[in-house]
């Protein structure tokens, strides 16, 4: 179980409640598979990745990543039990998609780069710190059923 | 994963962008790397002020972007470039090398908040490969 101080619930409450999500979904997603390209491992089915103007064109990852970050949403609510809140994804994320829970890390800090470039000086050393301690038990949370 | 012709061409032309904030962009990192990962103070304790945009955070700050330019004119040979500094860190500083990837990732935060649009993910890439081989020449002489 996780402690969470009262800025940093109310922090969190606060950049999901305002984020675009269909902006920064599939910003964070294509950053990823620019970034860090072997995540293209998982998508070898999403056609054209062979460059990032075509990533960051491309729909289905731009479709994905909405996915994904709603998938955020669940630990959004529970911020008090993520660990059980995410079991079952967990367990599909290892079982089914076989995803080296790694790329997690990888793609939290995409998102924390791209969340940080849209709330810029907004975006404090205290909001970073609350940021990345919620990514982290989410990260954490889904690596957690991986046997 | 060393840098392409393709990566050095992006930092430097990166780097001639945002170069002119070098010690904002110090500041900043620093600030948010003492702020975000406490354990990283204990290579501070003889300042007297380690809060966000402090003094003597404004001014390592500025003398760490200093080194980062250095990297950046010697990107061919970094190592080369940075042997001095890979002495300094490796015999006086000692600095746990996991703390590098750290202070880049925060750099990394700093660009995206001040330059939204031009730290696009292709610059995001040649930057974190740039900065973890700046990371690499100062580990060197480690052991």
């Amino acid at each position: 179980m996780v402690g969470w101080t009262d800025f940093e619930r109310a922090t969190i409450q606060s950049i999901f409640s305002k984020m675009n999500y269909d902006d920064v979904g599939p910003a964070a997603l294509s950053r990823c598979l620019v970034v860090y390209p072997w995540t293209q491992r998982y998508f070898g089915n999403f056609g054209n990745l062979y460059n990032a103007a075509a990533i960051q064109g491309n729909p289905m990852v731009a479709a994905h990543g909405k996915t994904v970050l709603h998938g955020l949403d669940r630990a959004v609510k529970n911020m008090d039990d993520i660990k059980a809140t995410y079991a079952e994804l967990s367990v599909l994320h290892s079982e089914k998609l076989r995803v080296d829970p790694d790329n997690f890390r990888l793609l939290a800090d995409c998102l924390t780069i791209v969340v940080a470039a849209r709330m810029g000086a907004a975006f404090t050393a205290d909001v970073q710190g609350a940021f990345q301690k919620f990514l982290a038990v989410v990260v954490s949370s889904l690596g957690k059923q991986y046997h | 994963m060393s840098l392409t012709a393709k990566d050095k061409k992006m930092v430097k032309a990166f780097w001639a962008k945002v170069s002119g904030k070098a010690e904002d962009i110090g500041c900043d990192a620093l600030s948010r790397m003492l702020v975000v990962y406490p354990q990283t103070k204990t290579y501070f304790s003889h300042w007297k002020d380690l809060s966000p945009g402090s003094a003597p955070v404004r001014k390592h700050g500025g003398t760490i972007m200093g080194g980062i330019s250095l990297a950046v004119a010697s990107i061919d040979d970094i190592s080369a470039g940075l042997l001095s500094l890979s002495e300094l860190h490796a015999f006086q500083l000692r600095i746990d090398p996991a703390n590098f990837k750290i202070l880049s990732h925060n750099i990394l935060v700093v660009l995206a908040v001040l330059f939204p649009n031009d730290f696009n993910p292709e610059a995001h890439v040649a930057m974190d490969k740039f900065l973890a081989a700046v990371g690499r020449a100062l580990s060197e002489k480690y052991r």
